[in-house]
């Protein structure tokens, strides 16, 4: 599949003096594995929430699939499927993993006072989807994570709580994941084994595209086709993993100059 | 496979109802002090007891796996323990009062055990509904039944005047309007004439379809107690509201709410409106709590300021952290145990707030989910991966 899924257009976000994104554009293609890198504090978060809604657009455009994701709420742009993982990881962990997983689908749930207080049969049959299709889901990660569906959250390891967190992104089937630095506070050997998870899953959704902030060069090197640099709110480069590492001017937005 | 194995037995959880309520007929018919001293000190060491031997642990599993038989006997053991007492006022009037705070507390613990909505005025939206039921006993012959529906519409309705504050504000300053609005509803009905002032109002018995509930039933030599009535109407209204809202904490109504609580982001981004579900919760809720107050107003045939006080929606609050913030079980047990304590150990009575707010915090140090903590949803009764 190809053709661009989502194209930003002089998108820029400002917090008072203060400008976080600066008339950025960029293009994901369908079907892509996109890697935002740059430095801290180069804008990759704030990219991650003017798209998905949680901040307003200072200026600019998002076209996504006939949208125009800086006028739309979050809900609508999760509902227009769109889903994301946090940097600090954002499970509530009082609940169970199941829950956690729901809270994931929720545009696919019936939400109805007389669906779930009265129609028990019906709310019965479209628990026991859920629950086989949350199960298949978390299976094609860890089959031992599968088995403690019913367990509160708060119980599991940290490459768990993410695998948790990518399950709930990808359960209601979106059109485009935004993974934010999935490796942080990880092992490298448990980040390898959560990229491993990735690329099944890609394989399992063909027309998924994602984009991912990380800081693990050797995960970016590994599974994106295409990066973007930014720094300072602004893209100043693009390209494979090889091509964008050599380019000088991402080595001094990196190492600093003499 | 779990499914295969043989359901848990009944026998614990029937034999742990029976001691109950075996203890509860013990207890309310106790007369001298020191008897109810050590029928309390005894209940508190048997249960530790108990748990020693992993019998509360069992007792709660066999709960758990025979839900019908388990919600059965609880109701039966509230008839037994009325019926042994059906010709006294007291102690049958106590335990209606018990019931109908459960309905109140099932309401607090949707707004806050559920939604996260902190609602500092329960005792204010209880006195909503008795007021209602004061205003449309005295001015109109709306049929009774409608005259309690009223009652829960209007704490519904005028807690709604509420939201706005109440969705742009956060933990502390949430707290604080409720509890403003609370203070206000007291010195409102105080200053007003039309609703009695500080004297209050008087309100007829109830009646339903010519069923005169303020009328005792005599046979032979005794009479069965008028309150048996309000017992029986009580019992009904709090297990509906036990029902609807345990069903709802197992559905996907419920998983929003705990999710608003426990993190507003996370819902933006998974298109949960935060502000549909505080809502829905805030409502539901006061509608319970005045639908309770005014079935308590026509059983008392009495309303007054003095029993909305901020001290007594401290009360209701510490019966849902007592029990077990989110568990329906839990703040049955602590409304049972809040009220009719300090109504059987008179020396407790003065000191009630002080020792109420005293093991609140012990508890929130020690014990944080309550006496009984609540345990991860459980979509379906019965149902095991």
């Amino acid at each position: 599949m190809s053709g661009t899924l989502l194209a930003c257009d002089g998108l820029s976000m400002r917090f008072g003096g203060l400008v976080a994104l600066n008339q950025l554009s960029l293009s994901v293609n369908q079907g892509e594995i996109l890697g935002l890198i740059g430095p801290n504090g180069s804008g990759k978060t704030t990219f991650f929430n003017v798209i998905t809604g949680i901040y307003q657009a200072s200026e600019g455009r998002v076209d996504y699939r006939g949208h125009d994701l800086a006028k739309m709420s979050a809900q609508e742009i999760y509902r227009a499927g769109v889903t994301r993982t946090f940097q600090r990881s954002r499970l509530c962990l009082p609940l169970s993993i199941f829950d956690n997983l729901m809270i994931g689908n929720h545009r696919r749930l019936d939400h109805g006072l007389w669906f779930n207080l009265i129609r028990r049969d019906a709310f019965r049959r479209q628990f026991d989807e859920q629950y086989a299709e949350a199960l298949a889901l978390v299976r094609t990660f860890s089959k031992p994570l599968a088995e403690r569906l019913f367990e509160a959250a708060g119980n599991v390891n940290m490459i768990d709580r993410r695998r948790i967190e990518i399950c709930r992104a990808l359960i209601s089937q979106p059109t485009l994941l935004l993974l934010d630095e999935p490796s942080a506070g990880m092992t490298h050997e448990e980040t390898r084994e959560l990229m491993d998870d990735i690329l099944i899953v890609r394989e399992h959704m063909p027309g998924l595209s994602v984009i991912i902030i990380e800081h693990e060069m050797n995960v970016i090197e590994r599974i994106t086709e295409r990066c973007i640099v930014l720094n300072f709110g602004q893209k100043i480069c693009e390209g494979p993993y090889a091509a964008v590492a050599a380019d000088p001017q991402v080595q001094e937005a990196y190492l600093g100059t003499e | 496979m779990k499914r295969l194995l043989a359901p848990a037995s009944a026998f614990p959880a029937l034999a742990s109802m029976a001691g109950i309520t075996l203890f509860c007929v013990l207890f309310l018919h106790a007369e001298s002090q020191e008897a109810v001293m050590g029928l309390t000190v005894g209940a508190v060491v048997a249960l530790f007891l108990l748990a020693r031997f992993g019998w509360n642990a069992r007792a709660a599993a066999s709960f758990a796996g025979n839900s019908g038989a388990g919600q059965a006997s609880v109701l039966v053991g509230v008839l037994i323990v009325a019926a042994a007492f059906y010709d006294q006022h007291f102690p049958l009037l106590m335990l209606t009062t018990v019931l109908l705070y459960i309905v109140v507390c099932l309401g607090l613990n949707l707004q806050f055990g559920y939604a996260g909505v902190v609602n500092f005025a329960g005792a204010a939206f209880f006195g909503i509904g008795c007021y209602t039921a004061a205003v449309l006993t005295e001015h109109t012959a709306l049929p009774h039944l409608l005259v309690v529906l009223a009652g829960g519409v209007m704490a519904a309705a005028i807690g709604s005047l509420l939201i706005l504050p109440v969705l742009r504000t956060y933990g502390h300053y949430a707290a604080l309007v409720t509890i403003a609005f609370g203070i206000l509803f007291r010195v409102f009905i105080e200053v007003n004439d039309a609703l009695g002032g500080p004297q209050g109002m008087k309100l007829p018995g109830m009646e339903i379809f010519g069923w005169k509930l303020n009328e005792g039933y005599a046979f032979g030599d005794s009479e069965l107690s008028f309150y048996a009535n309000y017992l029986l109407l009580a019992l009904v209204m709090a297990a509906v509201a036990f029902m609807l809202v345990r069903r709802l904490e197992r559905s996907w109504i419920g998983l929003a709410l705990d999710a608003v609580r426990l993190d507003e982001t996370a819902c933006a981004a998974f298109g949960i409106d935060v502000a549909r579900w505080k809502i829905t919760a805030f409502t539901l809720g006061n509608f319970l709590i005045g639908l309770a107050g005014s079935v308590y107003a026509m059983m008392t045939g009495f309303v007054a300021p003095n029993a909305f006080t901020f001290g007594d929606s401290l009360i209701l609050v510490s019966i849902v952290i007592l029990g077990g913030i989110g568990n329906p079980w839990g703040l049955t047990v602590a409304a049972a145990i809040v009220l009719m304590l300090p109504e059987k150990l008179q020396f407790i009575q003065e000191y009630r707030l002080l020792l109420y707010s005293g093991l609140v915090i012990l508890i929130l140090l020690f014990r944080p989910g309550g006496l009984m903590p609540r345990q991860v949803r459980n979509y379906l009764p019965g149902w095991k991966p």
